[in-house]
């Protein structure tokens, strides 16, 4: 029998190999023990009323199953997708929840570990809410800000969630003309629960446009005000250097991990590690220091922020554990295994869990408060540090470690193009419209023990940069780059098409750009807002030469995200079987019907050459409506259109109004 | 790669960051951070640093504040290997460089060490380009005729390189900046070797031998944003945009590139102006930053030119008559001397005379140049001095008699951008040079009437569909020919006089200035030119005749609103639309009230001096003080990019004897002063036209720089003389 591979990164398939001879189990023995339900796996499955579950099943499903209400197989689907989004909306706006309230409790004076760290960002972020802050203490515009922005979560009465107003006008216009814009964020999901439930809403195509509409709660909500306020309370991201892999963590030092993704207790325990006295402390236990690591998104953030290195993504929670390095992992919310303290009861790592909202049986629990933040992340790393002499010899120690370049924001990345005077798109949208940059492709998602984890992630990475296309990445998307060392600039020089690798190396920059955590997603939605803004490409986000790819995942957020991305205009291709593989009519609604209406699509697919080939399908017939010059690897060069006086008299008058990084 | 770029440009920043510090800090020790500096002639203070920052530099106390600004653009160099990203970083350290090297120019001028002078040959390099110049170059921004800016910057291989490479430049009309060595010599030092002229006039002007030098055109460039743009000062954004877009400079790079080099290049790629070296560098292709290509890289040095403005997207179309010499307007401001004459006309020397006269199509041949005189040859090859009438004679479907003058104006240029051959005067005062160079290269008195003739075709391309060109070389001729001219000068001056604003039904429009002023329309009427002083109504009409949608357009008057302030419909209509809305309504004959507006190039500015009950001119020329309390640098700020000033206006010369100069507010008598020189100029027609105002003294009564330079002294002087100024009804 040939050798299964679980991972296509080569120390975490050695850590599964040590623990397969070891007998410790991981996910990937369960993912290969256990069987997805094939009724539930493509949405044909009904359990929301307690008359089922009800499998709609059985030759020609589609047109003559029903559930005992009488639920056909498109609206059971559809529901199961619909409460895929809410569930995804739900979190990372649980998530953005807690940074406004954190934001307001720094401008109220309550919150004193914290501080406004960007304030220019936070101007910015004003001037968008319209609030008034030329003059006024920062703290006050600050607390407008954070009581804004709560607004956006509770509103009761119609209207609109503030930042639908940074898309495109036309983006704007579709969301308009299909009745999707957010009237709050809260109120979409507890709509999407209340439409779902027995006997509510049951036309498939009217339930999913409520799940769009849920969905941009999220990108346009959620996700981007966490985005904004964890710039202005932690700094907006610039490139830092960094390394991933589990050679980060060190033999002598204390090892202490961050998983989830919340970067609030995360920055304090960054600022506390570096604290003389708990130096001292980790000293008198004889370690030369403490080491801060960090896994999943939680890592992303402080990775964008203070180049502290990464352990990796989601699969890779248990194999750190392994190592037998890490002397205490603390976990927030979201993609955290219960597994892991089964794990770590065989070595000497503490779990600590952090949060109000989620506790793990066999954990510490510290509850972070963000009144009380730098006391509980002293207690915390003393924690770590105390149980740095129980360490034991044993765990697959591996060295393995990567180089990497992230901390890609919007703002980095217009100023990266020109610089503090001259920053633009200009020069992307022109690299694009000269065929230099083929199209770009946000890679993103999870990484997931069902594939030959991070495997799809390194082979579209690999195949796309090929292909001239630039890569914007978050989330596990990016732990996957980075752990496999694709997130160098000498990348580009190595492996890059010609035109992408020009690109590349006048800037300085690697082919994939690592844009933050998954929360992060947002600033792709920015950054395709100031490439319509710029000019020269399309004048929304749909038709765009862009696509969304998530590879490997697996949690309903990434539906959320998805989904956003395709109301947005966005086409997105999700690997793996469909969840909603059981229903045509879904199926189309989610492809046809949603690039015919908003110009974007989710669209499912395992196969990963197949993916590739639909998203530069999807590319090229982008560049091709948009009459740009048609992609030739190597050929490029804009056609000069040589001015004379009378074409310089034409100059278009009033030049487009940009909105400044500055 | 790019990276070796960044990390010279880094590095470059750095370097002069820190030497100007170092030159500041003891220039502050030795004078106080309270010593006030100011670039010769400009209003705009450390230019640079004042359109980007909108910060003003007065002081070396400002100075090290300014400095400041460049401190916080300065990085650390890319690593080796798994670097950061580096464009952005370099491009600040280009702008951090430009504000260093200001500072650095600027103590310099502090310290008495600028304009360079060359050690070895005495030359004095130009140092600081004045606002003067700038504004003087106004028209020609805008014509054509001065359509690109080189900058080079090192030395050609060879002096010979160095020569061929500035000849095309010139022949191109591209006015070209150099600065900066490469080992050891400099394209300055080439040329003057090789007895090339330089300076303004042959649009080849060395700045100083240093690459710092090159920011002196940097600030010349910036300067059209401020002066012709409009651009408010701080908004760096739209000074950019404005110089990516409408300056169309560009930089050759000519021997080995070190970090100042590239620094300095950084800083110029800021505004949008890319680099083309003759070495081999990493090149920068990709586009947005500038139009097109960044940085690249030519070993040909006969295609360098060339390839440098197809890199800029700059379109030059030059029509280059069959003669064996140069040229160009570049070779316009040539002077040949005496002992380099080979032979010369009229200048008071033999009878000459030049006259253009409109034909029937039957009655000439087209391209035809006839020269009148036995033996012509022989006579040229003697050289000495000769009589010469021209006579060139137009026929076309679309020719007016009116047009005459207007071609007859352009045989100053066409014979002037002849290399080696040089023209003043005009009609029967003219006088022409052919020097020994242009001689022994075979320029031939036949090539005289032939450059006439291609170059009349050209200008006048749709008006006149024949030229023939007669040269009379026998003095008998000429003097028979000369009185038919003097009879048809005259015919024509008497209809030019009876030209007025009433008695045509159509204005014209000058919108060539929209390339760099998009937001200034000039209203030409038959009683009041253009302000620059380049175009009358005749020659806005010529022009509409020759491209009817080129930039002079024909404006219905409309009906008279208002006779004393002289206000159109038509002309509303038109500014309307032609301004985008900027205009709404225009009063041709006053400064109080919705007056002309101004691009930048204006020859004078009218200001109201509301004590004196009166209006002051100062012309472009004049660098003193006036008694606004204000120089012309200053004024010109506050009138130019194409808004309406009341009390404010840019004015041609010729305007100030027009009848209907300030007609609404009184005329010429409310001028109380204007800069002797100026006086001179006009003081012939000047008398006649105050002695029509019933004031034939009035130009003594008018006070000048000897009598005062501020308003208090100029009410005195003005009470003592009676200048009828201070009993008019009040200006306000």
């Amino acid at each position: 029998m040939e050798k299964r591979i679980h991972t296509a990164t080569p120390a975490a398939e050695r850590i599964v190999e040590w623990a397969e001879e070891q007998k410790i189990e991981t996910c990937f023995d369960r993912a290969e023990k256990l069987k997805q339900c094939p009724i539930g796996k493509e949405g044909a499955c009904c359990k929301v009323c307690h008359m089922g579950p009800c499998r709609l099943v059985g030759k020609n499903a589609e047109a003559e199953a029903r559930g005992v209400c009488g639920a056909t197989l498109p609206t059971v689907a559809a529901r199961n997708m619909l409460r895929m989004i809410a569930a995804g909306t739900a979190a990372h706006s649980d998530h953005a929840r807690g940074m406004v309230e954190t934001l307001l409790a720094v401008a109220e004076g309550q919150a004193k570990d914290f501080k406004i760290t960007d304030i220019r960002k936070l101007y910015r972020v004003a001037g968008i809410l319209e609030i008034e802050f030329e003059g006024r203490p920062v703290n006050d515009v600050a607390r407008d800000v954070a009581l804004k922005f709560l607004e956006d979560f509770g509103r009761q009465r119609g209207g609109e969630i503030y930042y639908t107003k940074r898309a495109p006008q036309k983006t704007q216009d579709r969301w308009r003309k299909w009745g999707i814009v957010p009237r709050s964020i809260d109120r979409e999901v507890v709509e999407a629960m209340h439409r779902t439930n027995i006997g509510v809403d049951h036309e498939p195509d009217h339930v999913l446009l409520h799940g769009l509409r849920t969905a941009l709660a999220d990108g346009w909500g959620g996700c981007m005000i966490s985005t904004d306020i964890t710039d202005i309370l932690f700094g907006t991201p610039q490139p830092v250097k960094a390394e991933a892999s589990f050679g980060i963590f060190k033999e002598d030092e204390v090892n202490l991990v961050v998983h989830g993704h919340e970067p609030l207790l995360a920055e304090m325990i960054v600022d506390v590690v570096s604290e003389p006295e708990m130096i001292a402390y980790a000293q008198t236990k004889g370690a030369k220091g403490i080491n801060l690591g960090g896994m999943c998104c939680t890592a992303n953030e402080i990775l964008m922020r203070h180049a502290i290195p990464t352990a990796g993504g989601f699969t890779n929670q248990e194999l750190g554990i392994m190592t037998g390095l890490i002397d205490a992992l603390t976990v927030d919310v979201q993609c955290i295994m219960p597994a892991i303290t089964e794990v770590a009861k065989k070595f000497h790592t503490k779990i600590i869990t952090t949060n109000y909202r989620a506790k793990i049986q066999g954990a510490e629990h510290i509850e972070f408060e963000e009144h009380h933040a730098r006391d509980i992340a002293r207690r915390i790393v003393r924690l770590a540090i105390d149980n740095f002499p129980n360490r034991k010899t044993k765990g697959s120690h591996i060295t393995d470690k990567f180089p990497v370049i992230a901390g890609f924001s919007h703002e980095y990345i217009e100023y990266m193009q020109g610089g503090r005077w001259r920053g633009s798109f200009r020069p992307l949208n022109d690299a694009i419209m000269a065929g230099r940059i083929r199209g770009v492709v946000g890679l993103a998602g999870c990484d997931n023990p069902r594939v030959q984890s991070t495997g799809l992630h390194r082979f579209l990475a690999m195949e796309l940069i090929k292909n001239d296309v630039l890569i914007v990445s978050t989330g596990c998307g990016s732990a996957a780059c980075g752990t496999a060392g694709y997130l160098t600039p000498e990348m580009s020089l190595e492996n890059a098409g010609p035109g992408l690798r020009e690109v590349c190396e006048a800037i300085g920059i690697p082919p994939i750009l690592h844009l933050g955590a998954c929360v992060d997603n947002s600033r792709i939605l920015t950054i395709a807002s100031a490439m319509a803004a710029e000019g020269g490409l399309s004048d929304e986000i749909g038709g765009m030469p862009a696509v969304g790819i998530a590879p490997e995942w697996m949690s309903e957020k990434a539906i959320a995200i998805g989904c956003y991305f395709a109301a947005s205009g966005v086409p997105c291709i999700f690997g793996g079987e469909s969840p909603v593989e059981a229903s045509s009519e879904v199926t189309k609604i989610m492809t046809d019907v949603w690039f015919e209406r908003f110009r974007g699509a989710l669209h499912f697919e395992p196969d990963p050459e197949k993916m590739l080939a639909m998203a530069l399908d999807y590319i090229d017939k982008a560049r091709e409506t948009l009459k740009l010059k048609k992609y030739e690897p190597g050929k490029f060069g804009t056609e000069k259109v040589l001015m004379d006086m009378a074409a310089r008299r034409e100059i278009e008058k009033a030049a487009k109004p940009h909105v400044g990084i500055f | 790669m790019s990276k070796i770029i960044a990390s010279a440009a880094i590095r470059g920043a750095n370097t002069l960051a820190a030497r100007a510090d170092e030159m500041l800090q003891k220039a502050i020790a030795e004078k106080g951070k309270d010593f006030v500096f100011e670039f010769p002639d400009t209003a705009f203070y450390l230019p640079m640093i004042y359109a980007m920052t909108g910060f003003q530099v007065k002081t070396l106390g400002d100075m090290n504040v300014a400095l400041g600004f460049a401190k916080e653009l300065l990085h650390d160099e890319p690593s080796e290997q798994v670097w950061k990203p580096y464009l952005g970083e370099a491009l600040d350290s280009g702008m951090a460089t430009l504000f260093a090297e200001e500072i650095l120019l600027a103590l310099r001028y502090v310290n008495g060490l600028e304009p360079c002078k060359d050690p070895d040959t005495g030359y004095v390099y130009n140092g600081f380009i004045t606002d003067t110049i700038q504004r003087n170059l106004g028209i020609q921004l805008v014509d054509g005729t001065m359509p690109g800016f080189a900058a080079i910057i090192g030395a050609a291989p060879t002096d010979d390189i160095a020569v061929s490479i500035c000849r095309e430049l010139q022949e191109k009309n591209i006015l070209t900046f150099l600065s900066g060595q490469s080992n050891g010599d400099s394209v300055t030092r080439q040329l003057l070797r090789k007895g090339v002229d330089l300076g303004w006039d042959t649009r080849i002007v060395p700045l100083g031998p240093d690459t710092e030098h090159t920011l002196y055109a940097l600030d010349w460039a910036i300067r059209a944003s401020l002066i012709f743009g409009g651009k408010k000062p701080g908004n760096f954004k739209e000074h950019l945009t404005y110089q990516k877009d409408r300056v169309f400079a560009f930089a050759i790079a000519l021997g080995p590139m070190d970090d100042i080099k590239w620094s300095t290049g950084a800083g110029a790629i800021n505004m949008g102006f890319p680099a083309l070296c003759d070495t081999d560098v990493p090149v920068i292709h990709p586009t947005g930053v500038c139009t097109y290509e960044e940085v690249d890289k030519e070993f040909d040095h006969s295609r360098i030119v060339q390839k440098a403005i197809e890199m800029r997207g700059l379109k030059i179309t030059v029509e280059k008559p069959p003669i064996p010499v140069a040229y160009g307007p570049a070779f316009e401001g040539e002077r040949i001397r005496k002992e380099d004459t080979f032979i010369e006309f009229g200048g008071q020397r033999t009878p000459a005379f030049e006259w253009t006269r409109m034909r029937e199509m039957e009655e000439i041949e087209d391209n035809k140049v006839i020269i009148v005189g036995d033996n012509w040859q022989e006579r040229y090859e003697k050289g000495g001095q000769m009589p010469l009438g021209i006579l060139i004679e137009c026929a076309g479907r679309k020719m007016q008699k009116d047009f005459e003058s207007v071609i007859e104006r352009k045989i100053h240029h066409n014979i002037n951008e002849a290399q080696g051959v040089w023209h003043m005067g005009q009609r029967d005062i003219n006088w022409i040079r052919i020097s020994n160079n242009a001689k022994k290269d075979g320029f031939t008195l036949e090539h005289l009437g032939i450059l006439q003739a291609t170059m009349t075709h050209h200008r006048f391309r749709s008006i006149v569909d024949k030229v023939q060109v007669t040269l009379y070389i026998d003095e008998k001729d000429v003097k028979e020919k000369l009185q038919e001219a003097r009879a048809a000068y005259k015919e024509r001056d008497q209809r030019v006089g009876s030209m007025t604003d009433e008695a045509v039904d159509i204005f014209y429009s000058c919108l060539l200035c929209q390339s760099f002023a998009p937001a200034h329309v000039c209203v030409i009427t038959p009683e009041r030119l253009g302000l620059c002083g380049a175009y009358n109504w005749l020659d806005g009409k010529a022009a509409y005749e020759i491209d009817p949608t080129g930039g002079n357009q024909p404006v219905p008057k409309g009906d008279l609103m208002d006779a004393k302030y002289g206000r159109y419909t038509g002309v509303d209509d038109y500014l309307k639309k032609a301004s985008g809305g900027a205009v709404e309504t225009l009063n041709l004959y006053t400064i109080m009230e919705n007056p002309m507006t101004s691009c930048g190039c204006f020859e004078c500015i009218l200001a109201i001096i509301p004590e004196a009950n009166g209006v002051m001119i100062v012309n472009r020329g004049h660098t003193g003080m006036t008694p606004m309390g204000m120089k012309f640098s200053t004024l010109a700020g506050t009138v130019g990019g194409g808004a309406q000033t009341p009390g404010f206006m840019g004015v041609g010369v010729n305007f100030i004897t027009s009848k209907k100069f300030l007609f609404g507010d009184g005329g010429i008598k409310r001028i109380v002063w204007m800069p002797k020189a100026l006086k001179e100029r006009i003081a012939e027609e000047f008398r006649t036209r105050a002695e029509e105002a019933g004031v034939p003294d009035l130009l003594d009564m008018i006070a000048d720089e000897t009598i005062c330079e501020d308003s208090e002294k100029l009410v005195e002087h003005l009470t003592s003389a009676g200048h009828p100024a201070l009993e008019m009804d009040s200006i306000i």
